[in-house]
Order: C-alpha cells, then structure tokens, then sequence
C-alpha cells in the first residue's frame, strides 16, 4: 500500500498541517505520523473521523506519500506545493523557513 | 467618487459586528466548519492551500489613495507583504489568518470598503470599463448605473440565494473593455436616435466549464427601467435557473435549454408587471448618484504637448511607455495611464504594499486622488496631465511599475492557480513567467503586436482563457501538468471563444508551443497591421495545428 499521512488546515490561521505520531498537528510533513501498513491506515482513518470534530483543523484528509531522502514526499503536486509553500515565492510559507534555516546555518 | 453615506456605513459596520460574532462562535466551538463556511464566504474568505485567502470588492474597479494605502497597510500588517489584483477588479490576500478577519474587515470599512458578496451564490461585484469616464470615445459614465446596481443587490433579500453566482458588467463606451458579452449580464450603455441614454441588454455570457457568449435580448433600455428589467431577469433565473447540478446552475445553461427566444419573452413578461412600480429609477436619483463620479476640476495644462514632445524625443524608454500605457483621455491636455502590473517574469497583478503605497502618492499628486483596477490585472490613473507623465513614468520606473507592455504578448492574464488555489489543477503562474520571460524583449514584443495571452489553471477559468486570443488551460493528467492551448478567443465587441487546437502539452514544453503559434502567425500575417486576432479569423486554426502537430494524416 502507499504511505499515507493526515493533513488539514489549522482553523486559527488556514495554514496546512499534519498529524503527528503524539496526536498533535505539525506544522512541517516530515514531523507526519505515516500509516505503512494496514493496522496504522486504520488507526489513521479513525484519527480522520475524530479530527472532522476538532475544532483545532478543518479540511482534513489522507494524502499518499512517499519517503525520498530521508523526507516525505507527496505524490500529488496539490499536496506537495501545500507541503512547501508557493512555487513561485519561495519566500513564503513553509520553504521560506527551511530556507532561513539553512541560510542561518550556512551564516553559524 | 461615490462617498457612503449613513446608511451605507451603518449597514458595513453592522456586518463587520455580524462577522466578527460567527467567527468568534466558531473558533471557540459553538459552530461548526458546515455552519461558518457559508457564513465566512459571505465576507469574502475562502480557505487555499497555505491559509485562507481575503477577497475585497473594489465597486467597478474605483478606489481612492486612501482607499489604496489602506490595502497596503493590510497587506503589510495583515498579510505577507503584497495584494493580488483579479480579473474582477478586487484584491485578493493569500495569508490572513482567520482571527484577524474581523479586524481587517473593520479597517476596510473605516475606508468605506468590505467584502460583501465577493462570493456565494449572489450578484458578484459589479464590473466596468476601467476608463469609464475619462474615455475618450465614452457615450456615458457606467460607473453610475454600476454603483445603483451595487447598492440595489447588496445583501438584495430575494437574491442572496441564487442557484449559482451572477456577474453583471457595465460599458459606456463604443469600444467594450469590461467584456460584458462574456457575463451573466452585460450592459452596454449607449443613446437611441432621440438622444436618450439606455443599455443594449445582454444575457448568458460566461467561461467556466461551458463557455459561452451573451445573447443580446433588448437593442435599447431606457436608463430608468434599469432596476426593473434587471430584477425580471433576476427573478426568472431565480424561478427557473437549475438547481439540480453546480455546473449546470448559471443563467447561460438557462438561455441555453430554454432558447433565447423562450427566456426573452419570459423576462420580458416579468418586467411588464415590474415597470411601472417602484423600481423605476427617478431622474433625480441617477443625477444625484451621477453627480458623485462628475469630472474633476482639471486646471488647463496646454504646456504638456511641446513638453510631452521634447520628453520623448530625449527619452526613449520614456516614449515606448507613452506609445503603450498612455491612452487618449476626454481633455485632450491629459492622459489615462496604465501601470503595468506585468514585470517581464514577474506575477501578473501582483503588488507589494510599498508598490501600492506609491501609487497612492502618485495618484494624489497627479490623478486627483483616483485609482482604477482593470479585469486584465493592471492599475489604472485616470486623470494625468502630458505635462505630468515624465514625472509620474520616473516614480513609476523606480519600482519596477513601468513596464511599457499593455496590450502586447506579455500583458498576460492567470489566474493564481495550483500555487495558491484549492480549486486548481494545474499551476498558472510560472507559466506566464516563463512566456514573459521568453518574449521579453520591448522590440519583439512591438514587433508581434497586440495579443492577448490569458491563462487558468483549472476549468473555472478564473484566468478567462476561453477568450485569450491564447488561451492557455491547465489541466491535471496521469498526475502531471499538462497544458492545452485555445486560439480565437476574444472579450471585446466581437466575443469569441477559442478553440482547442490539440493534445495538451507539458510544462518545459508549453512556452516552445506558444512560440511556435507566434512565429506562425509572423509568418502568415499580411502587414504588420494584421493583428493576431485578425489573423487568426481570416485563416482559422488549421496553419496553427500544422505548425503545432504536423500535416494531418492523409486518408489511405
């Protein structure tokens, strides 16, 4: 079966999230919980119904991943351009920060 | 410039208050995402792939300095920097956070601004030619009967629940820049033989999934029975329109299984027992709403002509932009200027909040504190004077905002598609950059003329596409982009849609096709006066396919 994560936008702010393996929504995919097997998609589509009542995150979905590097990576590019932010503003949403980290690494 | 008075302010605010109420209910947990979701849409906030996304309604496209600053102040306190002007004359924000809706709406309508109706199944926010009034080929100001129509359909009670949203678009010229044929309804203002102002009537227009031009249903409406005509129409689609299936829920779809002829008579029908009653609007009510967009005082500036002259002469970057951006204005010592929002590679209609921070200065210094947004994603100073051009090109050029581009091949319509849109299948943007950048040189940009590229980055063709003299439309197949390409369409007075050529194309290879279609037409076209459009409609599209896909198989 494809990898699967749980994502959805955060009710305060709009800004795309994952579930994460305590429970809580991340703000990066690579801090996702993944279901790799049938025993986990369950537990996963459970945390989907339950989610449909928290009031913490609308739109919430099972998307497919896959791991690449060491990271996730969504097979849809819907899901990937959600993942990293615009394509044509790399300063913005989450690439923007991953970007500062770097740059700020690259600066230490 | 239409001022609120104290009903119109009392009615936004009191909306802000509704507003910030539902939201407050929802974050704590007393309402549900199903309840609030119309409830949010209503005041223009839609949730997009990163955040939430804030429409604004810009009334037919007018805004003030004032108003413009204070866009800029929320883009900068609220959002990340930057505004994204559509193809319906509003701004659009892509970063509010949802708690912070309440407020921004509470700024926008201390300037006399909301966000009203700029979704939902409802009468949208009324277009207009963005040189409604300075034109120089005008019969009438639209702005007027727009800003009647904008406050007749505010919140209308028997209209808030349409089977599908309603764009209606307002022209006063002979020449149509609002592309009313491609609306919902189109007005198009002109004078019958007695001298008399009226509208010629227009139904059933729209792209989207079905694409379709206006049928003209009334030759001539007298200015008075505006109101009255629009609600037969209104209340007919109301009755009738499908309420079964989203995509087959506009007027067009109506028109269409209904037959024009049928509908006519129908919405005629409705308005014989509307038009004497109330709605008929007294002369006194249209002079006062027209007396709000009157010309402004413009001082005599003759000096502009040998001034303009010896400009251009000694500046040719300064020339190419008066050639292109400058357009004849009523008084003949002033020009309408357009500010390109189409940097060669950049996002088209795009603006940073120190961008429309400047071109608030600007205009108060040299457009009598006027602004207009354009349905092609550009910004408008109405009132310059020729003496003043220099001045305002120099401000202009500092921050990448004089680009000397309308009208021509880089001039390009898109929508936001996959990069902000949770509708969108494919990506728009990068598209048109790459298209710009390839074509962006000023002389192959003069040399190829006139040319209209729009693109949409799914079917609702918020990009309009289907009337790009180019379209270009992103679809997803296998999980990739694929894009096809339209040719022949056209938004002006002879409304066209085009017609898909072929199979799609990838991404890297998108921008060689449109080469492609443009070397063709450069090579077929009989003077340099043909335009693209002309072109295209004396040979049709089979030169383009051969050039595009090779010689058709011949049959055995």
């Amino acid at each position: 079966m494809a990898l699967k994560v749980l994502t959805a936008n955060r009710l305060s702010d709009g800004i795309a999230v994952w579930l994460g393996a305590d429970g809580s929504w991340q703000e990066t995919i690579d801090e996702a919980f993944v279901a790799r097997h049938e025993a986990a998609l369950t537990g996963l589509q459970d945390a989907e119904k339950v989610a449909a009542f928290d009031i913490q995150v609308v739109d919430v979905t099972l998307v497919d991943v896959e791991e690449r590097d060491g990271h996730l990576y969504p097979l849809r590019l819907r899901e990937r351009i959600r993942a990293a932010g615009p394509t044509v503003r790399l300063d913005l949403g989450k690439q923007a920060e991953t970007l500062a980290d770097d740059a700020a690494a690259i600066a230490a | 410039m239409y001022r609120y008075d104290e009903f119109d302010h009392a009615f936004v605010r009191e909306r802000v208050e509704q507003y910030r109420d539902q939201v407050d209910r929802r974050v704590s947990g007393e309402i549900t995402e199903d309840q609030f979701k119309p409830l949010r849409l209503m005041n223009g906030v839609y949730l997009q792939l990163h955040a939430y996304m804030l429409r604004v309604a810009v009334p037919y496209g007018t805004l003030s300095s004032t108003q413009m600053r204070r866009l800029a102040h929320i883009a900068r306190v609220y959002d990340r920097g930057y505004g994204h002007f559509t193809t319906r004359q509003n701004i659009q924000y892509n970063w509010p956070k949802l708690v912070d809706t309440p407020k921004i709406l509470e700024e926008l309508a201390e300037v006399e601004m909301h966000a009203i109706q700029t979704s939902g199944n409802c009468i949208r926010n009324v277009t207009a030619d963005h040189f409604a009034g300075v034109a120089a080929d005008e019969v009438a100001d639209p702005r007027p009967y727009a800003e009647i129509l904008r406050q007749w359909s505010s919140v209308h009670p028997e209209f808030s629940f349409l089977p599908r949203k309603f764009k209606i678009a307002v022209t006063g010229a002979e020449r149509d820049r609002a592309a009313i044929q491609t609306h919902d309804i189109g007005l198009h203002l002109k004078k019958n033989d007695a001298g008399e102002l009226g509208f010629a009537v227009y139904i059933g227009g729209g792209q989207g999934r079905t694409p379709m031009v206006a049928k003209l249903i009334r030759e001539f409406l007298p200015e008075s029975e505006l109101l009255s005509y629009t609600t037969a129409i209104l209340r007919v689609y109301n009755l009738f329109g499908r309420r079964d299936n989203k995509y087959k829920a506009r007027i067009k779809i109506l028109v269409h299984e209904t037959g024009t002829e049928e509908l006519t008579a129908q919405i005629e029908a409705e308005w014989e027992k509307l038009r004497a009653g109330e709605l008929a609007l007294p002369d006194a009510d249209i002079a006062a709403i027209t007396s709000y967009f009157a010309m402004p005082n413009l001082p005599e500036r003759s000096e502009g002509w040998a001034l303009l002259a010896a400009e251009k002469k000694r500046y040719a970057l300064f020339a190419a932009w008066v050639q292109q951006n400058v357009t004849a204005h009523k008084n003949p010592d002033y020009g309408v200027v357009t500010i390109s929002l189409k940097p060669i590679g950049g996002i088209p209609g795009d603006a940073s909040d120190v961008q429309m921070d400047l071109i608030a200065d600007i205009a108060e210094a040299y457009s009598h504190d006027e602004i207009r947004v354009t349905h092609e994603q550009n910004l408008v100073l109405p009132h310059v004077a020729l003496a003043d051009l220099k001045a305002v090109y120099d401000r202009l050029a500092g921050a990448e905002l004089a680009t000397a581009n309308n009208n021509l091949i880089t001039d390009i319509i898109a929508c936001p598609g996959l990069d902000y849109c949770a509708l969108a299948n494919a990506r728009s943007i990068p598209v048109a950059q790459e298209i710009s950048n390839r074509f962006g040189s000023a002389e192959r940009q003069l040399e190829i003329g006139e040319l209209k590229i729009k693109i949409s980055g799914c079917i609702n063709a918020c990009g309009h596409h289907h009337v790009g003299h180019i379209g270009i439309l992103g679809v997803e197949k296998k999980g990739a982009e694929l894009y096809q390409i339209t040719l022949g369409g056209s938004a002006d007075n002879e409304t066209s849609i085009g017609e898909i050529v072929g199979r799609g194309f990838e991404p890297e290879k998108i921008t060689d096709a449109i080469e492609t279609v443009v070397d063709t037409y450069l090579g077929l076209r009989t003077s340099p006066e043909e335009t693209f459009i002309q072109a295209y409609r004396r040979v049709g599209a089979q030169p383009f396919k051969t050039a595009l896909y090779g010689e058709p198989a011949k049959a055995a």
